[in-house]
């Protein structure tokens, strides 16, 4: 498709140089490739405390540090995973990366405030790791009220830097909002809009609907601890629970910025690697789109044994149950697309097989989280802890994992490892089983979460758990060797390796500036394998 | 289905309340339903992964892009069996929530980092409980700081116990034994340490213990250990290691650096005024605002026989 006026050996990575060219840049893909540096940094340090925290639970009693210690790691661990880690792995790194090419658009619809984006993530990290020299932060990554009132000082400055990345989780998802209404390739119509684009817009709603009350709930916070002013401490006439339905009412749809992207991205694996068309794609679509219409009133799952009415605890049972249809819908949609397909397995399709296995576990067990009656035993017991890490983990790290490899080629034109590749998935796979499967059980049998120290007979099973989180820690290792090496060493890609069917296979790779030399136009739909 | 026999023992808690009975029998049919979801999407991922294998790069793949039954059934289906689920467990929450008239009422009280417990007689007790077998039993609970939450295994049950209102609980014990009661909301450096023991007896036991005081003709010092090992023993050790708070052996007598540069020497008065205002003097290396005051909780003889206590610790 390149004309004589362009030169081919020109793309976006080596089309400017220096280290400013890359701060300043607007370029969409320089912007996705700062996200996934950040990310990854992230996912390292946080990574690195889970590893710490294993350690500590591997034997009861006393090993390598104290209960306070123990509670300011966790707090950590949860702190950057959620916020620094998985709210924006997908979206803004993955998402923006492909979303324009995937639509055939040049850029975002604004390239300076999706810089702005990355900033306002970056400064709010700077801000939340300088509380480790305020004594650091041991609310839990939940800062329930009054505990986080009455705490160390770090705290204060870890909400304020949570404050602020919530503001680059808004305008990226306003970005794309206006990006896929306005900049859409001509011929691109919702109904042929990947899937992977679906699922971002989704997420983009929750992102600027939800976030708001993050912040509003975390300057209230803020207020009470500087001013003194009483609005979740009964010491000053105010409601605790009341921080908690506020928190919930963010952080529930924010679960599903966590998982929506993830499930967009095993859309596009699932089609490509099986070179079938998808199966139920406007049920997969609109399902993306239920799931993040109805997530805003789960909420109150959260606070089941809280002292919520009894009548509010049964109606959000209920309501959680409704989000189980449509996430059964994706599940199903994804196993038929198999159906007679022509399945290569590459590393990117085991990551989405991998998905599917570990999801599958996290949504029933969720189902089983939400029938009330069930929960009153289960609520704050490691089965939580489990049944989160199979949909936080298994599910979300496994699709960027997985989209990582997939996309690789389109990013750095060059082929990963395939060997080593595979060897990743399998320990990641293998490791998180065995880490996370017992704690099921460690919660069935009553163990709390979050506890520093335990009961002997919860041993043998904290044992496997800590056994199995090396191994995926030892996974994500070969991951990062694969990439790095990937990047220096592999292969040369050519523009399509994986025989996609979307557009971003449709440029070369790595893509030029401003992604397409022709504009690219749509005659149908995104998955047409006949 | 499995019998709920079969969950309990290695992999659940003991049984015992008849609610924890219903509940684990949910928690059976719950289990047995995600098995068989899970056997049939896992399975027919791994055979279709199988059999769809590429052969070669030219396969051709059929187009299909949907079916409107297929699509409805696992769609209903799913629905039935979550309304299913949500109305059994609706039905097992009512009866978790829903306390007999009749109920013998305990007053609890959570604290960082012990629960204590009030009787209508007037007879209290720390870090553990005794109630009668077969007896309704409601506990009515409030915080002194933080949000804590008392938990039962084996009882199936839990309830957030908040400052600045009262929240409930109730079961019905019908085996005796002894239960572990544990904290179950992050409340801090010994939110792990925060436990409690529910001693389910005869009738006649209980009205012995409740009749009975818990310090009738005891020493001063033992006194002081019961207070230790009821309400202190989650910070302080009897070494002279520290751990939370500091650790008890040889502290008295000892000259201490306050924070503000001063001295202090460890004496009955210092003892004292360290349990009922701790904030008052805190000696250096320690964190400030961790310990709770126990002003109001501890009687005259107890405070008298903790410092006795802490003497004989030499």
């Amino acid at each position: 498709m390149a004309t004589a006026t362009h030169d081919p050996n020109k793309n976006y990575i080596n089309e400017k140089s220096g280290i400013w060219s890359w701060l300043t840049t607007l370029d969409h893909k320089r912007i996705g490739i700062l996200y996934m540096i950040s990310v990854m940094s992230f996912f390292a340090i946080g990574g690195t405390f889970a590893m710490l925290l294993r350690w500590e639970l591997f034997s009861a009693g006393r090993n390598i540090m104290d209960a306070h210690q123990y509670n300011q790691v966790f707090t950590f661990h949860g702190a950057i995973m959620v916020f620094m880690v998985i709210i924006p792995g997908i979206p803004a790194f993955l998402g923006n990366f492909i979303l324009p090419l995937q639509i055939g658009a040049k850029d975002v619809a604004f390239p300076r405030v999706n810089l702005m984006s990355w900033y306002c993530l970056m400064i709010g990290a700077a801000i939340a790791f300088f509380s480790l020299f305020y004594n650091g932060v041991d609310t839990g990554w939940t800062f329930y009220t009054p505990y986080s009132i009455s705490t160390q000082n770090g705290t204060l400055l870890m909400v304020v830097g949570a404050f602020i990345i919530g503001f680059s989780s808004i305008l990226t998802g306003l970005n794309f909002i206006v990006t896929v209404h306005k900049l859409r390739a001509p011929g691109m119509s919702f109904w042929r809009l990947p899937l992977f684009i679906w699922a971002l817009y989704s997420t983009a709603l929750l992102q600027i609907l939800a976030t708001p009350v993050l912040a509003i709930t975390l300057l209230l916070l803020t207020a009470e601890r500087v001013l003194g002013i009483g609005i979740f401490d009964p010491k000053l006439g105010g409601d605790p629970v009341l921080f908690q339905h506020f928190f919930w009412f963010y952080s529930h749809p924010a679960v599903y910025i966590m998982i929506l992207p993830a499930m967009g991205v095993v859309s596009e694996l699932i089609a490509t690697f099986s070179h079938k068309t998808i199966f139920g794609y406007k049920a997969i679509a609109l399902s993306s789109v239920g799931i993040a219409a109805v997530s805003f009133f789960v909420w109150g799952h959260h606070l089941f044994v809280s002292g919520q009415s009894e009548v509010a605890g049964i109606l959000f049972s209920f309501i959680t149950m409704l989000v189980g249809v449509p996430t059964a819908i994706k599940v199903f949609n994804w196993v038929a697309t198999l159906y007679r397909g022509s399945m290569r397995f590459d590393s990117p399709l085991l990551f989405a097989l991998g998905f599917i296995f570990l999801f599958t576990i996290g949504g029933v067990t969720g189902i089983i989280l939400a029938v009330i009656g069930v929960d009153v035993h289960f609520h704050d017991t490691y089965f939580v802890v489990a049944h989160f890490h199979y949909v936080m983990v298994g599910g979300t790290l496994m699709a960027i994992m997985g989209g990582i490899y997939y996309w690789f080629p389109k990013m750095f034109g060059r082929m990963v490892n395939e060997f080593w590749a595979r060897i990743s998935f399998v320990l990641i796979f293998v490791g998180f089983n065995v880490t996370f499967f017992p704690q099921f059980i460690l919660g069935a049998m009553g163990m709390p979460r979050r506890y520093y120290d335990y009961l002997p007979e919860y041993q043998s099973l904290n044992r496997i758990s800590s056994v199995g989180a090396w191994t995926i820690g030892t996974g994500f290792l070969v991951g990062l060797f694969v990439i790095i090496h990937g990047m220096r060493k592999g292969v040369k890609a050519g523009p399509n390796p994986w025989g996609g069917k979307t557009l971003e296979w449709q440029t070369a790779s790595p893509p030029p500036h401003e992604n397409f030399h022709v504009q690219p136009v749509v005659t149908a739909g995104p998955y047409e394998y006949r | 289905m499995l019998s709920s026999a079969s969950t309990s023992s290695r992999f659940m808690p003991p049984q015992a309340t008849e609610v924890a009975q219903n509940v684990d029998t949910l928690y059976g049919f719950l289990l047995v339903i995600s098995l068989i979801s899970c056997v049939l999407v896992i399975g027919g991922l791994i055979y279709f992964a199988v059999k769809y294998r590429r052969h070669t790069e030219n396969d051709k793949t059929p187009y299909i892009s949907h079916n409107a039954t297929l699509e409805f059934l696992w769609s209903f289906i799913p629905f039935l069996l979550f309304m299913a689920s949500f109305v059994w467990g609706w039905i097992v929450y009512h009866q978790l929530r829903t306390a007999p008239t009749d109920a013998l009422e305990v007053m609890v009280r959570g604290q960082k980092w012990n629960w204590t417990f009030a009787y209508k007689n007037g007879r209290t007790s720390a870090s553990e409980m005794f109630v009668p077998v077969g007896q309704n039993v409601r506990l009515i609970m409030g915080s002194s700081d933080v949000i804590h939450s008392f938990y039962i295994p084996a009882f199936r049950t839990k309830q957030d116990v908040v400052p600045g209102r009262y929240t409930s609980l109730w079961f019905n014990a019908e085996k005796e034994g002894d239960y572990q009661v544990f904290c179950a909301e992050y409340c801090g450096d010994q939110h792990s340490g925060m436990q409690a023991k529910i001693h389910v007896v005869s009738r006649e036991k209980f009205e012995d213990w409740l009749g009975n005081d818990p310090y009738k003709d005891l020493p001063l010092v033992e006194v002081g250990r019961k207070v230790y090992t009821s309400r202190c023993v989650a910070c302080h050790t009897l070494t002279d290691q520290k751990a939370v708070g500091p650790g008890w052996k040889g502290v008295f007598g000892r000259k201490e650096k306050l924070e503000g540069g001063s001295d202090i020497t460890v004496d009955e008065n210092y003892v004292r005024e360290s349990i009922l205002d701790p904030n008052a003097k805190v000696v250096l290396g320690f964190p400030r605002g961790v310990m709770p005051t126990f002003a109001g909780q501890l009687s005259e003889q107890e405070i008298s026989g903790a410092i006795e206590f802490i003497k004989s610790l030499k």
